[in-house]
């Protein structure tokens, strides 16, 4: 595993307020939203978008316009959950080029950039095409917000989270609910509740699954050398984002490195 | 090596300059594929190679078994009830576990779901554009289109109005810079053979298709809970019912069915008359595209599916066929036992995993998938940066199963071949009605173009099975069984100490097998074969290659840099992969890269 340098680390140069809209301007009526984990949740960091949505579906409930939505790897398949939302909170593992472990929260037009060259699903549908097709059949969520946490770890099949990684949950959360209370969205419960379409099965919750794992003696973890040398945050390790980088409108380009 | 010949019957030839097809993607099975033309850019030599370490069956030792199925689902995207279909059959094989009519009847509407949106995303969203040019479709005239759409349909979105404006909704996302799945076509290509028009109703038809599946799997969110991952049980299906609509939150009744019903009528009225008269029309502009064929017309395996009644593992009570074809001898179908030691085997001597004896294959429920990652002496590159495979050693994270020895072709294609020389009419007479409309001879159908076709046909199949089981398990339901689950096993303290058992489907993709060894109420082995571990293969000790190796050979390509033709072939397989594509010349320096969909 490669050392976190900077532990729970929120990018506030990235931090930009929307500008839309804000509390006082909003309508009476909260718009439908749509808050989704993305990633596969059998590889280590991979699982942060999924994650986020469990500990918000075992904590709080909301009105009927709100769905929490364990997307995994679905990729196309997304297109009509998307397609339905207003307004749409993608929790996911980016690669911002930033060091591991940290947070950055992604408003609006900027928000396919940082998704583009993910691909997630067999189809190997990025999110930014599912945004695409969702814009050319009509009905694109007007409001997007990214919350996404530099992964530490991915190559390691059958982990979890990395402690740096893991420690960004409740702030991704407090993010997400911040960005929709600016909508006039708040949960209607906020300690236990049941959110249709969220929860896994128990022996995926992350205790569960952490509990079982098989021992690295008796079960490889990892793939071979050159899916290693791919992986893009290593590149960054020693280099400090500079100002530039953390502009929602400059993104870091996102494609994994050639190898 | 120059030249060989493979004891399956292919001619290999690895002197021409080679085009490398690499992996781009994090997450599933990665695949990379290297080929050699000859002076006519004829495709001469091909080496298919999983570039990805897939440790499921790592993960699930000391698990519960029980808990499987929710462990396999994640592992793909898209196929995922299907993995947790096979997981709680290999379960329930091992420990015995009958299950209820309905949770059979429950099951194949959850599987049969899957086949019919699996397959109608697959042609349109993952492999038309191999054949439809949507920068060609912005030239067609509107009025023509829908002349041409209402010549081979009755569906009713056809006028010229509709048409208009699905081109100038597409002319404006393409304008606006954003061309989001259109982004990586080889648009204007000469390989590209149909008019405006036709390319046009393709594309208004892609639409159509993305908006349309959501609908057909709402089935899975009914019968299971929720979607996307549904939920599965070990001993039934999770779902209560209760025809008065009253009790239990959540449990099918009769509203509930009404809606499936519906969904059902409305899934068939789209792929019979929107799916498949699109797929005889493109069909009929590269009659002349005959390559693709591989081992479809000699070598092929189904291990049967969707089961007419519950607990019956005959061949007999499989609706989708079971049977292996072997040596092109289509007169005979050979029975296939999962159990047996010396049928299904996997070898390693070309994948990086390390047996004691690698001369020898191993049956799953004995195997072992212990990774050995080398590089042969003739590859080039370094471990962490290959520019070339050397085939002749180990050179895929894929194993090589066999059958019998054989290395087989799985999927829709096999399944039609299946059920074509069994003289089955479900299989038989679709096949030949699209062979006579089209005016081609049989062997026609061994082919990329037949791949897709039978894929298209098993889509429309898959629809109206689902009119059928759906209606089966409301007669039951009204005569008064309700039960869905058996759970007299559930409590592992019933459970024998040790036991083994093979589970299986048809996933769309092909044959699908987990083999599980449970322990003491853990599992102690699990071993998965995937449909594209066979059609993707590695050689084996013998030399015989897989399918997509055999697919590959002579297929003339139009342009080395614009690799459409290996495109159109791998994608007729719908593998689990997507690549980037490398052009070099035979020294090994890249010449072109090519980014794949």
């Amino acid at each position: 595993m490669s050392p976190c340098r900077s532990p729970g680390r929120t990018d506030a140069a990235a931090d930009l307020r929307d500008p839309l809209p804000k509390p006082a301007e909003s309508p009476a009526a909260p718009p439908r939203a749509l808050v989704l984990g993305i990633g596969n949740l059998l590889w280590a960091d991979e699982g942060f978008g999924v994650r986020c949505i469990e500990v918000m579906a075992a904590r709080y409930r909301f009105a009927d316009k709100l769905s929490l939505l364990d997307g995994g790897t679905q990729g196309i398949y997304l297109v009509d959950q998307v397609r339905s939302a207003e307004v749409l909170v993608v929790f996911d593992a980016v690669d911002y080029g930033l060091p591991p472990g940290t947070l950055k929260r992604v408003v609006g037009d900027a928000v396919p950039r940082f998704l583009g060259a993910k691909k997630m699903s067999l189809h190997q549908t990025g999110f930014q095409e599912v945004l695409a097709l969702a814009d050319l059949l009509g009905g694109a969520p007007r409001h997007l917000l990214l919350v996404g946490v530099q992964p530490v770890a991915l190559d390691d099949f059958g982990g979890s989270l990395r402690p740096a990684v893991k420690a960004q949950i409740e702030p991704a959360i407090d993010i997400a609910l911040d960005y929709l209370a600016g909508f006039n969205i708040h949960p209607l419960i906020a300690d236990r509740a049941l959110a249709t379409g969220a929860r896994s099965h128990s022996a995926l919750d992350l205790a569960s699954y952490e509990a079982g794992r098989p021992s690295a003696e008796s079960a490889c973890r990892v793939g071979d050398a050159r899916l290693l040398s791919r992986r893009a945050p290593r590149r960054h390790l020693s280099t400090a984002p500079s100002p530039t980088d953390l502009h929602p409108s400059n993104p870091q380009p996102t494609r994994e490195p050639r190898p | 090596m120059t030249a060989i010949s493979t004891p399956n019957g292919f001619q290999l030839d690895d002197s021409g300059r080679r085009i490398v097809v690499d992996p781009i993607t994090r997450i599933e099975g990665h695949m990379r594929c290297e080929v050699n033309l000859d002076e006519n850019h004829v495709i001469r030599n091909a080496v298919s190679t999983g570039t990805m370490w897939r440790g499921l069956e790592a993960i699930l030792e000391g698990r519960d078994p029980r808990d499987a199925w929710a462990f396999t689902q994640r592992i793909c995207g898209v196929c995922t009830g299907t993995h947790a279909l096979t997981s709680v059959r290999a379960v329930e094989d091992a420990l015995d576990i009958p299950i209820p009519e309905n949770a059979n009847s429950i099951r194949n509407i959850m599987q049969l779901t899957l086949q019919a949106q699996d397959h109608l995303v697959h042609f349109y969203h993952l492999h038309a554009l191999d054949w439809v040019d949507v920068v060609s479709a912005l030239d067609a005239d509107p009025k023509a289109t829908s002349t041409l759409a209402q010549s081979i349909s009755p569906w009713p979105k056809s006028s010229p109005g509709y048409f208009r404006d699905v081109q100038a909704r597409v002319k404006r996302f393409v304008e606006s810079g954003q061309l989001g799945p259109f982004m990586n076509g080889y648009w204007g290509s000469p390989a590209y053979k149909l008019p405006p028009e036709a390319n046009l109703m393709a594309v208004a038809h892609y639409l159509d298709a993305l908006d349309f599946q959501k609908e057909i799997v709402k089935i899975h969110t009914i019968y299971g809970g929720k979607n996307p991952h549904p939920n599965w049980l070990v001993g039934g299906m999770p779902c209560a019912i209760n025809v008065d609509g009253v009790g239990a939150v959540g449990a099918v009744n009769m509203e509930r069915l009404n809606l499936v019903s519906s969904i059902i009528d409305r899934t068939i009225e789209f792929i019979d008359q929107v799916y498949i008269p699109d797929l005889l029309a493109i069909a009929s502009f590269y009659k002349d595209w005959t390559y693709g064929g591989g081992l479809s017309a000699t070598s092929v395996l189904s291990y049967g599916d969707i089961p007419d009644h519950a607990n019956d593992d005959s061949a007999a009570n499989q609706l989708l066929p079971r049977g292996a074809i072997i040596n092109g001898d289509l007169a005979k179908i050979h029975d296939v036992d999962l159990r047996d030691p010396e049928e299904i085997q996997e070898h390693v001597d070309h994948a990086w995993y390390r047996y004691d004896d690698e001369s020898k294959g191993l049956h799953p429920w004995d195997g072992v998938t212990e990774p050995d990652y080398r590089l042969g002496p003739n590859a080039k590159g370094t471990p962490t940066r290959i520019e070339a495979v050397d085939e002749n050693a180990k050179y895929s994270w894929i194993k090589a199963p066999r059958w019998r020895g054989h290395a087989m072709e799985v999927g829709p294609l096999a399944r039609y071949v299946i059920g074509y020389a069994q003289g089955n009419p479900e299989f038989k007479e679709p096949v030949d009605k699209v062979l006579s409309d089209l005016g081609l001879p049989l062997q026609a159908l061994f082919s990329t173009l037949g791949r897709t076709a039978a894929r298209g046909l098993e889509c429309s199949w898959a629809a109206h099975k689902l009119r059928y089981f759906q209606d089966k398990l409301t007669a039951n339901i009204k005569a008064g069984d309700t039960t869905t689950a058996n759970t007299d096993k559930w409590d592992p303290r019933r459970w024998p100490k040790r036991a083994k058992g093979v589970g299986t489907t048809e996933a769309p993709r092909g044959a699908l097998g987990h083999w599980v060894v449970i322990e003491k109420g853990k599992i102690a082995n699990y071993q998965a074969i995937v449909p594209t571990t066979w059609n993707g293969s590695p050689r084996d000790p013998a030399g015989n290659i897989g399918a997509f190796e055999a697919s590959l050979l002579n297929t003339p390509m139009a342009k080395p840099d614009e690799p459409l033709e290996i495109l159109r072939t791998l994608h007729s397989f719908d593998p689990c992969l997507a690549c980037s594509t490398h052009v070099i010349s035979p020294d090994g320096q890249e010449l072109t890269r090519v980014k794949v969909r």
